[in-house]
């Protein structure tokens, strides 16, 4: 991957038609459904994918997470850059 | 009163849920995953069975249904049970070898609520690739099929079982998926059980064709990064350890056929002695959870050595049961491809043979994959 440096701040991100996020009753978890791949998705992955709507920007995602979570913006945009890029390599999020 | 005595751990719920429909399939591709012996039309489950079915393995924890066959397009009530697997929460997945979509159909699927299609392709060129098949024109057919998946938005992953008559493309089969607007790409080397043994002599590549094929499909892993997603299957004969079939027996996954028998795995039936259930008797849960064939082999304790002291026995669980079982007699042995198996020997003597097989000499011919009362074809 050439790293998450590469998402621009204007990308909107967004789960592709068979990729869902799902809250799975009978093991208590969030999960991310993909063709032949189940992700278990932990909280904070579970708050960025359910941003990611293909209508909000990268930059309105991570102030959004910024600004609920009271926490530093950079430390934001890095986990939400780091998961992103490493989704779309696997094809699981279009940016 | 097959109930278990002990039950010192609760069995972890199923993920998935392969289905196959039906067992009609208009292609006879020698390597078909299903048994020689197939199920008939005439005792296949309907719709309302299939339908119940589905929920009960969404309530058990099932996550992907995959729909496949034989060919499941063969069956009439495939968008309504898609609509039905939608409806209680599963992903669907649609394994097809294409022929039976049309464009309407197509359509339908995707408003239905279908989340992904595997097409099956079986080579790159299309007379070899009709040749494999048994079937002309199943190549052009597939071309469109693509078209179509692509055209409703629905992601399409590609899947190519490679062999000795098409393994010297197989680097050109995952160019051919991105070309078909495939986000995933199976090249899965042919793994020899059921049609696949019988053609074993016919379909095995040599030691140097697959060392070839392996290298270039991982070098185009690197090339199309981001593009297409690539899953390997390595070819089973010259690894060092065993695969973990199924993610372990009776641990991910259940295998329903079409006339309801329920399997840890599609080629579960070449075992002797093993008792399945049906789902016309049987709830999906009350199977999972007591059917003696699940528990056959479930866990560890089963295990003879090498596997019972192994550090990976619950890694890769000792193998493949059928493996074991064709080249060993016995299924409770370790899975012979390990090199830890007193019968390795016999695999490596197996693979052995095959490597002087030049790559421009062709296949013997094809037992194709027919019902048993019809004739192989030539």
């Amino acid at each position: 991957m050439s790293g998450a440096a590469a998402i621009s701040a204007d990308s909107k991100p967004r789960l592709p038609r068979g990729v869902h996020l799902k809250h799975d009753e009978t093991r208590g978890e969030w999960l991310l459904l993909a063709p032949e791949r189940v992700l278990k998705t932990n909280a904070i992955a579970v708050e960025i994918l359910k941003r990611c709507d293909g209508i909000a920007t990268l930059s309105e995602i991570v102030d959004d997470l910024a600004a609920q979570f009271k926490a530093e913006r950079a430390q934001i945009e890095t986990d939400v850059k780091t998961l992103l890029g490493e989704l779309a390599a696997k094809r699981m999020v279009d940016l | 009163m097959n109930a278990r005595e002990t039950t010192p751990t609760p069995v972890p719920a199923p993920v998935g849920i392969l289905a196959e429909l039906t067992h009609r399939c208009p292609l006879g591709c020698p390597y078909c995953s299903n048994p020689i012996e197939l199920d008939s039309r005439a005792g296949e489950l309907d719709t309302e069975t299939w339908k119940r079915v589905f929920s009960e393995a969404a309530a058990a924890g099932v996550l992907h249904a995959h729909l496949s066959g034989g060919e499941p397009a063969a069956r009439r009530d495939l968008v309504e049970i898609v609509a039905h697997c939608k409806k209680v929460g599963l992903y669907t997945n649609l394994i097809t070898s294409g022929i039976g979509i049309t464009r309407e159909r197509m359509r339908e699927l995707a408003e239905a609520g279908l989340d992904h299609v595997q097409l099956s392709i079986q080579d790159a060129l299309p007379e070899s690739a009709d040749r494999i098949a048994g079937y002309k024109g199943a190549f052009a057919r597939k071309i469109d099929v693509a078209k179509w998946v692509n055209e409703v938005g629905i992601p399409l992953t590609v899947n190519a079982v490679i062999h000795r008559a098409n393994i010297a493309r197989a680097g050109r089969m995952v160019e051919f998926a991105v070309e078909l607007g495939a986000r995933r790409v199976e090249i899965a080397h042919t793994q020899y059980y059921a049609w696949a043994l019988a053609n074993r002599k016919a379909l095995m590549p040599s030691r140097a064709q697959v060392d070839k094929a392996v290298a270039e499909v991982e070098r185009l892993r690197e090339v199309y990064a981001g593009k297409i997603v690539v899953d390997h299957v390595a070819p089973d004969y010259y690894a060092k350890y065993p695969k973990a079939c199924m993610g372990g027996w009776g641990k991910r996954t259940l295998n329903v056929t079409p006339h309801g028998r329920v399997l840890p795995c599609h080629a579960a039936e070449t075992i002797p002695g093993l008792e399945f259930w049906n789902v016309r008797e049987h709830s999906v849960p009350d199977i999972w959870a007591n059917s003696p064939a699940f528990n056959a082999y479930r866990g560890t304790d089963w295990m003879l050595e090498p596997c019972r002291s192994c550090p990976r026995k619950s890694i890769d669980f000792g193998g493949c049961r059928c493996q074991a079982l064709a080249l060993t007699g016995d299924a409770r042995n370790a899975d012979p491809i390990c090199h830890l198996s007193p019968y390795h020997d016999k695999v490596a003597a197996i693979a052995a043979t095959f490597d002087e097989v030049d790559a421009n000499v062709p296949a013997s011919d094809y037992i194709y994959r027919t019902l048993k009362t019809q004739v192989p074809a030539q």
